[in-house]
């Protein structure tokens, strides 16, 4: 049964607004990147200060330097709290996280709770193994070598709460919020030999 | 003198630097001091204070105990001065640097008279003109025609003449008082409850933001004092992420602070003040791109208030082809967004230089993060040379070649040879 309550379908790709979702693997900084230029709006980025890690301006997606903020917390405890706050302020369109540790139910089921307040998205990115039971969705995130000039890249949903799960192998050069998606057999979507 | 002959006088002297801001704060809280003896005092040059004191000296009971009054204080506190009272404020500047004392009303050319042209006020050039006149006294000057003494002199001395002598007025220009925003309050049964704290910091609040906004000013830091009634003293400090004076909005980040409070036997007086203030013009209310940027100050003020306004950063563009200096982290709460441009060639996410042990140039196959990668495809190279401005031990390997290198097993990574000290090393990875 459809409510007004249900938050708004989200297009492929995109992650469901008012929710906390989570991305692993290698990959899972490119797509971060990949939904902060797909968010307008303040973002925040949540990492513990020894991370060694961090964005380099000239190399993030266009206009996402200038709306990003970085929190370096010390300590796990310090760095849930800054999440929760991040989420429950109407200000940020997108928080993305980088927790150290697995997530417990309850400190899962908190972040949604102040998405919700806050009408807020939250993305964490987890270790190996760290997921959340409370997440919305789980995204597996791959880089995957291609032909010349293309950055292609291996996305799978493996968990979703509200919806199927997906595999995309999609080509984004991280510069824009544009990308292109390489369809199963590897052909492209020209014709092959252009009419003349 | 100049300092060469100095020495050559005294070999032994001891010499400091002057230290101008120093002596002008010194200078400055003593004329805080000073305002217990009058409503007006001013900064009178570098090294003294005027003060009107006009219809006071009877408080202290008369002008002579005034000025011993003064200089008791002056004593105690270990300070030399000199001090002198004189009808116009010319004589007061003459007799306080020549001796002190005290001038009555109508003897004003006997007291000064024997004083040398230089207490004047007058420049070096004009005083060595005098001498060479031989006027060297103030009383040689009184009896002159003015007409030809201002055309010898020009008017600046027969303008500080008359000023000494009463014929010019010239009054004391004390500056204003900056405003000062500190409210505080006294209760008559101590509180203990957080809730009752929480209802003083409202009351106190109300009173502090009405003086900001008198003054159009915001505060960026807040300090609120608890006495407590053994006598223990308490505060709580917060930062703004940008200058406020909305009540409400100020007295949500003061709660945690007051939750860790220790009460003990109860809290009798409080008081709020904001030692860190910025201009806040008065903003039109209603529109909603204003709300967002509150929501957001918000937001700053209290992550930087719980983790550090130094660990709330943003990133700013500077001007530098070394990668790690091509960007610097500013506190976000004291900076303004600023555009960065966009370049294709470097990588998104970036790390400190993590060897790797690779074969061939550029590396067909290497080991990164216990990662056996094959290479695919290899760009580059572009070549940076270290700042020979900067001393930066990262760098001191000298120049190095940067590759963006795609691998089969997936991750495009940025790497770094040093031709100077062969190695390869990892510094970023592509999106």
């Amino acid at each position: 049964m459809k409510t007004l309550l249900d938050p708004p379908a989200c297009p492929p790709l995109g992650l469901r607004p008012m929710r906390v979702h989570e991305a692993g693997g290698r990959g899972r900084r490119s797509f971060a990147l990949f939904q902060a230029a797909r968010h307008p709006g303040p973002l925040v980025w949540i990492t513990p200060a020894h991370l060694p890690e961090q964005p380099l301006p000239a190399g993030l997606p266009m206009g996402v330097a200038e709306r990003l903020h970085l929190l370096r917390p010390v300590g796990e405890t310090d760095l849930l709290w800054c999440i929760e706050e991040a989420l429950r302020s109407p200000a940020v369109a997108l928080v993305i996280a980088e927790p150290q540790q697995p997530l417990s139910l309850t400190a899962g089921r908190r972040l949604q709770l102040a998405a919700e307040a806050g009408r807020t998205t939250g993305l964490l990115l987890i270790q190996q193994g760290g997921g959340s039971a409370a997440s919305e969705t789980r995204w597996q995130c791959e880089p995957a070598p291609g032909p010349e000039d293309s950055t292609l890249h291996h996305w799978q949903l493996s968990k979703n709460k509200r919806g199927t799960n997906g595999d995309w192998m999609l080509h984004w050069d991280g510069t824009t919020a544009a990308f292109h998606l390489v369809s199963e057999a590897g052909k492209r979507h020209q014709p092959a030999d252009p009419a003349r | 003198m100049a300092l060469a002959d100095a020495r050559a006088i005294c070999p032994d002297l001891a010499t400091r630097p002057a230290d101008l801001a120093t002596e002008a704060a010194a200078l400055a809280a003593l004329r805080r001091f000073t305002g217990r003896y009058a409503p007006l005092v001013s900064v009178d040059g570098a090294d003294g204070l005027m003060a009107d004191i006009s219809g006071v000296p009877h408080l202290f009971g008369g002008e002579a105990a005034l000025r011993d009054d003064l200089q008791a204080r002056l004593e105690r506190a270990g300070l030399h001065a000199q001090s002198a009272i004189a009808p116009t404020r010319g004589a007061a500047h003459a007799l306080a640097r020549h001796g002190g004392g005290i001038l009555p009303e109508g003897r004003l050319l006997e007291g000064l008279g024997a004083l040398p042209v230089t207490a004047l006020r007058v420049d070096q050039a004009t005083a060595e003109a005098l001498s060479r006149m031989g006027l060297t006294r103030i009383a040689d000057l009184a009896h002159l025609p003015r007409a030809p003494l201002a055309r010898r002199f020009g008017p600046g001395l027969v303008l500080r003449l008359d000023q000494a002598l009463g014929a010019q007025a010239e009054p004391v220009a004390a500056p204003p008082e900056a405003p000062h925003f500190g409210v505080r309050m006294t209760l008559p049964d101590p509180i203990g409850l957080q809730s009752d704290v929480m209802a003083g910091l409202d009351r106190l609040l109300d009173r502090l933001c009405t003086q900001l906004a008198a003054t159009h000013r915001g505060a960026r830091r807040l300090r609120l004092d608890l006495r407590r009634v053994d006598r223990q003293a308490s505060q709580i400090e917060i930062g703004l992420a940008r200058p406020m004076r909305d009540p409400a909005r100020i007295k949500a980040l003061f709660a945690k602070g007051v939750e860790e409070i220790d009460a003990g036997f109860g809290i009798d007086a409080l008081r709020l003040s904001a030692p860190v203030t910025e201009p806040l013009a008065p903003e039109q209310i209603g529109s909603t791109p204003a709300h967002h940027e509150d929501a957001l100050a918000d937001l700053l003020s209290s992550l930087g208030n719980r983790i550090g306004f130094d660990r709330v950063l943003r990133l700013l563009p500077s001007d530098s082809l070394i990668p790690e200096r091509s960007f610097t982290l500013a506190p976000a709460a004291y900076s303004q967004p600023a555009p960065s441009p966009t370049h294709r060639t470097r990588p998104a996410i970036l790390f400190p230089p993590e060897a790797v042990t690779a074969t061939g140039h550029p590396p067909a196959q290497f080991r990164w993060r216990r990662m056996q990668l094959t290479t695919l495809r290899a760009t580059g190279p572009e070549r940076i040379t270290p700042e020979w401005w900067l001393d930066d031990p990262a760098w001191r390997s000298g120049l190095r070649d940067y590759w963006r290198i795609e691998t089969r097993q997936g991750p495009r990574l940025w790497l770094f040879h040093t031709p100077q000290n062969p190695g390869w090393y990892a510094q970023g990875e592509f999106p």
